[in-house]
């Protein structure tokens, strides 16, 4: 089954094409990999499905549902969830808090927003909802050995726990699809060995994952499928043992990674 | 002297009501505005046409106040909250010099000889300070426990997660739009109901008294006590209004020119945002999520309290 | 054909007003360039400048009345009002925002508004908030020309302000420094790989940008006088002046200023705007040009990067 699928999905930066008549499939329940060298418009393609950006052209369809256009926060919503490149934590908060910020449409409603009753209800008792937020924020770090931290700031996290909160900040909106940039990038070998497991904790839970990645090693490992991009086109498409062997990848791309 | 002290009390608690606004809009979310003056403007007006040209109750002019500085908030949040931090910053200031602009051209001498408040019989007189000091200290109670529910809220934490990260939030499926209006225009209504104690207290309303500098000593007071902290907002409002009223507590008023207070509020911004930008209270440790129960908040702070490291 | 002529006049007032304000939004755009925010003490710096220049004016004329020394001592007075200005544009970055350089958005911000407060308060406890006279060093009667008056005070602003930008264009463009400040403006960490002494060249752009203010401000002190908050209106103009052209862009600030001059002083009689709520309509098109045009003319519409 397709959970996303996009449809010539072009994205013009005055003149410049980022993304270039991609049609992007991800299955459900798959780890689907996105690699292609740098500029090749990973990032700007996750960036069109997830709302940061609007698409010049074509569609996305998500669990059956056009979402082109679609602001990030109704994307969201929708269950698509993702993480930054360049790690965007609320970094004067602390970890529990990030990812009790991670949870905001799952739990209560607020003043002026929701239905009357409702809305009041939460205001009143906000204390308590607070309380209910917290211990499932903590449940999640729970679930990424992250316990310990909850109360230091994000700012203080070493790096590659950074990285391990911000999936745990989106995975605690309950998404269907996650996307990952570069969730490897500047991480030691240790660091990588265990978002390897991470990433299959997360795909045990159920949840489809889509990540950019340059490490060849952890995308041959962990995808189940992958796509290449060259120049914002779409060059190939298939499981990791085919993409190792496409003739147009290598010359793209891989070709000068081989040692 | 204890006559210029009461004042104080009764301004620090307008100026606290403002700093409550204040620090919702630049503590809470993140959004420099520099338009309180406006607020305070419209909120005074709406008392004094609320209680002189109808002749009203000063009880109707509150909400009155409330809802017309909101709205006012609205039309200006609306198209202006789309801009990033310093282009917001001086659009709200122009708007909130054309909001006294338009005072101003309307009537440059305001409206004088309001109609006093009262309450079950009792009216509020300008010379019984006491009776304002409780009057508007007991609203500043309300407001600030309103408020602190309200940073406790899902509304809090959406207004913070704005202040820290706007795209961020944006992909934790926070409405940053939505959000930052509301946080303006909640601000905004304390800014009125502000002006309405001005008015109920001084019973003039001139726009001269709405300029620039107002906006500036708000968001002094605001900075002094810590961006966030509602309670250190109040003790800002305490300082600030102190050293406003420095020459006349101490009878210097020929030596020190009133310029001085003015240069010594710019000096608190610098200042404080060079050494201590979280404030003179910083921040709460347990903001959210304070998994200590009452008994142990109550242990730990008579802890402090003898000087013991908990 | 009266109107034609009177419309020229506009014009031309215009043009000289926009020759100040060009002045003055150079300063803006110059720091927003390279530190990204606004500074918000510029409109107070031309004050300063404006009260120095009277003063220095003032004592060196004595009781004098000889024509060509007052013409010395006008262009005297420029240059140390011009030297104090940088001095003091380039204490107040040392002091009040080198050391944000990398703290959150906000906090540059608020210490400029902070350091606007102390400039302009100061002033008036040194100065009092009376406004001076500015008197003309020349006898001011106008020229006419085709039916279009023009007087010695506007040739000079013609004069001084073409030529100052002039030097500056110069210095951007051709000399080492200058170069070193485009590329600081371009890209901050890369420019100090490749040797550039950043903090020498932000220095160097406050001093810049608060020398040309002090012209700006003695130039329109003979008109608008001289007082300690003369700065906030005639800043905030500039200010839409540097927005209008592009902030960050100096040939835009340029372009900005003699626009908004222009579009000032002929926009104002022609729509008949009272003067009470002139400046209610400076600030309405403040707004209306960051709203809709954030990125002005010349500008490039930068995004954040995701």
């Amino acid at each position: 089954m397709k959970l996303l699928t996009t449809d010539h999905l072009t994205r013009e930066f005055g003149g410049v094409i980022a993304v270039n008549d991609v049609s992007f499939n991800v299955e459900a329940g798959l780890v689907t990999g996105l690699i292609g060298p740098n500029g090749a418009g990973k990032t700007t393609l996750f960036n069109q499905i997830t709302g940061v950006d609007r698409p010049t052209s074509g569609t996305i369809t998500f669990d059956g549902m056009d979402i082109t256009g679609f602001p990030a926060w109704k994307v969201s919503r929708l269950g698509i969830a993702r993480t930054f490149q360049n790690i965007r934590l609320y970094k004067e908060l602390t970890v529990v808090e990030n990812v009790m910020m991670g949870l905001h449409f799952k739990v209560g409603s607020d003043p002026f927003h929701g239905r009357f009753l409702q809305a009041i209800k939460s205001y009143v008792f906000a204390q308590r909802e607070n309380r209910m937020v917290y211990e499932k924020a903590l449940e999640w770090l729970r679930f990424f050995d992250l316990e310990a931290h909850a109360q230091d700031f994000a700012r203080s996290l070493p790096y590659g726990k950074q990285r391990e909160l911000e999936i745990a900040r989106a995975l605690a909106a309950d998404p269907k699809l996650l996307f990952l940039d570069e969730p490897a990038a500047g991480m030691n070998p240790a660091e990588t060995a265990h978002l390897m497991e991470v990433v299959d904790k997360i795909r045990s839970l159920g949840v489809t994952v889509v990540l950019i990645e340059h490490d060849m090693k952890l995308v041959m490992n962990i995808c189940d499928q992958i796509t290449v991009l060259n120049f914002g086109t779409k060059i190939a498409e298939g499981t990791p043992q085919a993409i190792k062997h496409d003739k147009a990848v290598i010359e793209a791309y891989l070709g000068k990674e081989e040692d | 002297m204890i006559n210029f002290f009461m004042l104080i009390l009764i301004y620090s608690g307008v100026y606290a009501l403002m700093a409550i606004g204040q620090n919702c809009i630049t503590g809470s979310t993140g959004m420099l505005s520099l338009c309180h003056a406006g607020f305070f403007c419209i909120g005074s007006y709406a008392t004094a046409i609320v209680c002189k040209v109808f002749g009203l109750s000063f009880w109707l002019s509150l909400p009155v106040a409330a809802i017309a500085a909101g709205f006012v908030g609205f039309l200006i949040g609306v198209p202006t909250l789309r801009l990033k931090g310093d282009y917001l910053c001086i659009a709200t200031l122009g708007l909130g010099e054309i909001i006294r602009n338009i005072a101003t051209n309307i009537n440059p001498v305001g409206i004088n000889s309001i109609p006093r408040a009262s309450l079950f019989g009792y009216q509020f007189a300008s010379r019984n300070k006491m009776a304002f000091i409780f009057l508007i200290w007991a609203f500043v109670i309300i407001f600030y426990i309103l408020f602190q529910q309200l940073a406790h809220s899902r509304l809090g934490r959406a207004m913070t997660a704005i202040r820290e990260d706007e795209v961020a939030a944006q992909s934790n499926g926070i409405n940053v739009t939505k959000y930052k209006i509301s946080s303006f225009v909640l601000g905004a209504a304390i800014g009125g109901i502000a002006g309405c104690f001005q008015t109920a207290y001084t019973l003039t309303v001139s726009p001269s008294s709405y300029t620039f500098m107002v906006s500036v000593m708000v968001l002094c007071t605001v900075v002094l006590g810590g961006m966030g902290n509602a309670k250190a907002v109040i003790l800002g409002a305490f300082i600030i209004q102190f050293i406003s009223y420095f020459q006349q507590l101490t009878g210097l008023t020929n030596v020190i020119p009133p310029q001085a207070n003015q240069m010594i509020f710019g000096l608190i911004l610098v200042v404080m945002m060079i050494w201590r930008p979280q404030g003179l209270l910083g921040r709460d440790k347990y903001r959210y999520g304070d998994p200590r129960t009452w008994r142990q908040k109550i242990a730990e702070s008579f802890g402090r309290k003898k000087g013991g490291e908990r | 054909m009266v109107t034609l002529t009177l419309y020229l006049q506009y014009i031309v007032n215009g043009l000289t007003l926009g020759a100040i304000y060009s002045l003055i939004a150079l300063g803006y755009t110059m720091v927003y360039g390279i530190l990204k925010f606004i500074n918000f003490a510029h409109g107070d710096i031309l004050m300063v400048g404006a009260f120095v220049g009277l003063i220095v004016y003032e004592a060196l004329l004595g009781t004098s009345t000889s024509g060509a020394w007052m013409l010395i001592a006008f262009f005297i007075a420029m240059i140390a009002s011009m030297a104090f200005c940088a001095v003091l544009g380039m204490f107040i970055e040392r002091v009040a925002y080198k050391p944000l350089r990398n703290a959150n958005r906000l906090a540059p911000l608020l210490s400029a508004i902070g350091v606007s407060f102390i400039l302009s308060n100061g002033a008036a406890w040194m100065f009092g908030t009376q406004s001076r006279r500015f008197p003309y060093p020349f006898d001011n009667t106008p020229l006419t020309f085709l039916g279009i008056s023009i007087t010695p005070h506007q040739i000079l602003i013609l004069v001084v302000s073409v030529a100052m930008m002039l030097v500056l264009a110069f210095f951007v463009n051709k000399t080492r420094m200058g170069k070193a400040m485009r590329a600081t403006s371009l890209d901050q960490p890369t420019s100090q790989l490749m040797g550039i002494n950043v903090n020498r060249v932000i220095s160097l752009t406050f001093a810049i940008g608060s020398a040309l203010a002090a012209v700006g401000g003695i130039l329109a002190a003979f008109d608008f006088r001289v007082y300690p908050s003369m700065g906030t209106m005639t800043g905030l103009k500039a200010f839409v002046a540097a927005v209008i052209g592009g902030i960050g862009s100096i040939p835009g600030a340029m372009l900005g200023g003699i626009l908004l001059g222009i579009l000032e002083a002929v926009g104002a009689p022609l729509l008949h705007i009272p003067n009470g709520l002139r400046d209610t309509v400076a600030f309405a098109v403040l707004i209306i040009v960051l709203l809709f045009r954030p990125e002005g003319i010349l500008g490039k519409n930068e995004r954040e990067k995701v």
